[in-house]
């Protein structure tokens, strides 16, 4: 397939920090892994929105209420068709992807006790199976449920490359595991997972499968459908939305018969003194208020990348990632923590810089106005298993030039000239 | 690169980074305290052995960042020699620098009595890197003060202590 023209340049226009100084010198911003920023579109929408719709969805009978309910639910229009969701009713919108995996966890411990949800039940004798490259959240919502529940926590290790060791797919998935969490790119590593293998497994033994594509789906065509997971989760401020709003899909006769994780208004059909009966999904899943401008912000971010097309990101980022793996060969003592080669992973590179440590690194770089992050990026585990206290982090998108990555590496002789 | 006047990394730091005063285990000792700092996993074991009211001697072994390095070898420079209550003044007058937010206003005499400590003040401005200067002076602290305890209580030596440093600063 050719790819549409990508034009970076273009593209940078739409984003107005990108045009800001920082310590004097133009921003070289790459930390986009961490958050994105936000086009104009975007913040327009949001702006939109509370000058001219505002008010609270799903309630009101007035115009207001009316318009503001069309835009939000367009949104998760939006959603459905960005990861070929079979149905709209099966995008729940959460505050970030840390509440839609605790959404899940909590929901499949509250299977415990809540009647017709006994297929969902998880207890003493059996596991749940997350990867040894987690972020903190996949990681931590199952160790509590394994604590909730009584069932064993296990992971798939990482070797040296910064990739699983593909034959414990098989030997920690057995027919005791119910769930199988895992994410599709690593934050801390770059490393692209191998879906299928693992969703193969898990199926066989009849697992449940959830995906945590919070850094996949910014950077590559994303579908669910293709995926064959029963559960998908991100998060919008890493694609190039805002802050507030993330998301939950899943398979719609799990959610339909899934516990309810939070109570409140909108998730109930009637609510009575001796008994409450609840909504169907995606209301089911949506008490409170939700965060409607941060939604409607994400529809139009989606909007965006929809239009430059998912695959020319991906190309640009795949391109990106060679240019910058090729460059930091030529820093000496530079070491990359994570696949040193562009298959299967993403433009997110962490390395260490050898005598100098990264919060020193990421700290005179942002002296240098090029912003990276530091620190063990909510994987710890992963920095544990490399025996080093934290790394430094680039990390690319769509408004990511070459330019910058050779700023990047003059940045960092000149940290390493300092520390010489 | 040429330093700017604004930056944290002013060329005592990098020297002290370079070249550590006071660095390598001491014996005997009346104190030894271990702290780290558990955001940037900087860490410092330090021991100190007190005489006449002086801390007669202190050494230090630790990994981190330049910041959190350079900052326990000026400490060291500073208060060896000197009798302890100079010493945890100076700690207070250090911790009060750091708390600043880069607004700190030193007098002539606070900033002598400092010294190569002052060139820590750009740190103030970096709430996330405050405590990787604070290390090595919070860890003198507590060694001080348990090396005095140890004294008061039965003459010891050879007290130790693990400390984090999450909570003090």
């Amino acid at each position: 397939m050719v790819a549409p023209a990508f034009d970076v340049a273009e593209i940078r226009k739409d984003f107005p920090i990108l045009s800001r100084q920082v310590h004097g010198v133009p921003l070289v911003y790459l930390d986009s892994a961490n958050t994105s920023q936000k086009p104009r579109q975007v913040l327009d929408a949001m702006q939109d929105y509370y000058s001219l719709h505002n008010a609270n969805v799903a309630r009101a009978v007035h115009t207001l209420g009316s318009e503001a309910t069309t835009l939000f639910e367009a949104a998760r229009d939006k959603v459905a068709a960005f990861i070929n969701a079979p149905s709209r009713d099966e995008v729940i919108f959460t505050k970030n992807i840390s509440e839609s995996l605790n959404l899940l966890a909590y929901s499949l411990s509250n299977a415990t006790t809540f009647p017709g949800a006994e297929k969902f039940r998880i207890g003493p004798g059996d596991n749940v199976v997350v990867t040894e490259m987690e972020h903190h959240s996949n990681l931590v919502p199952w160790q509590l449920l394994a604590q909730r529940t009584g069932a064993e926590f296990r992971y798939i290790p990482i070797d040296e490359d910064g990739r699983l060791v593909l034959e414990a797919i098989e030997e920690r998935i057995d027919e005791r595991t119910k769930v199988v969490s895992f994410v599709h790119q690593s934050n801390a590593l770059g490393t692209v997972n191998p879906v299928a293998r693992i969703v193969a497994r898990a199926k066989a033994v009849g697992a449940l499968t959830i995906l945590d594509a919070a850094q996949s789906a910014p950077h590559r065509p994303v579908d669910v459908q293709a995926l064959g997971v029963d559960f998908l989760g991100f998060t919008g401020h890493k694609l190039y939305g805002p802050t507030g709003v993330g998301v939950l899909w899943g398979r719609y006769e799990l959610l339909a018969a899934l516990p309810p994780f939070m109570g409140g208004g909108e998730m109930i059909e009637t609510v009575d003194m001796s008994g409450t009966t609840y909504a169907a999904p995606p209301h089911r899943f949506e008490a409170g208020t939700p965060m409607i401008a941060e939604a409607i912000g994400l529809g139009v971010a989606i909007d965006y990348v929809t239009a430059i097309g998912m695959d020319s990101i991906q190309a640009h980022e795949d391109a990106l990632t060679a240019y910058a793996l090729q460059a930091f060969a030529s820093v000496p003592g530079l070491k990359v923590i994570g696949p040193n080669s562009p298959e299967d992973r993403g433009a997110t590179i962490s390395f260490t810089v050898k005598g100098i440590h990264p919060h020193d690194v990421s700290q005179l770089l942002d002296e240098q106005g090029i912003a990276v992050r530091a620190g063990h990026h909510c994987a710890r585990p992963v920095c544990v298993r490399y025996g080093i206290p934290a790394t430094t982090r680039a990390s690319f998108g769509i408004y990511t030039t070459t330019a910058e990555i050779d700023a990047l590496v003059a940045g960092l002789a000149r940290v390493q000239e300092m520390f010489g | 690169m040429s330093l700017s006047m604004d930056s944290m990394y002013q060329q005592i730091i990098l020297d002290h980074y370079k070249h550590p005063q006071h660095r390598g285990a001491i014996e005997p000792f009346d104190a030894e305290v271990h702290h780290v700092n558990p955001t940037c996993g900087d860490e410092v074991t330090l021991r100190v052995r007190l005489a006449d009211g002086e801390i007669a001697e202190l050494g230090w072994v630790g990994e981190g960042c330049s910041i959190s390095q350079a900052s326990t070898s000026v400490m060291s420079d500073l208060v060896v020699g000197k009798p302890i209550e100079n010493a945890l003044e100076l700690q207070e007058k250090f911790l009060e620098l750091m708390q600043s937010q880069g607004q700190g206003e030193l007098t002539e005499d606070e900033a002598e009595a400092l010294d190569d400590a002052v060139a820590f003040e750009g740190v103030s401005k970096y709430p996330a890197r405050v405590k990787c200067a604070l290390l090595g002076w919070m860890a003198m602290k507590s060694a001080v003060a348990e090396a005095s305890n140890a004294a008061g209580a039965s003459g010891n030596t050879g007290a130790s202590g693990t400390t984090e440093q999450g909570a003090q600063s």
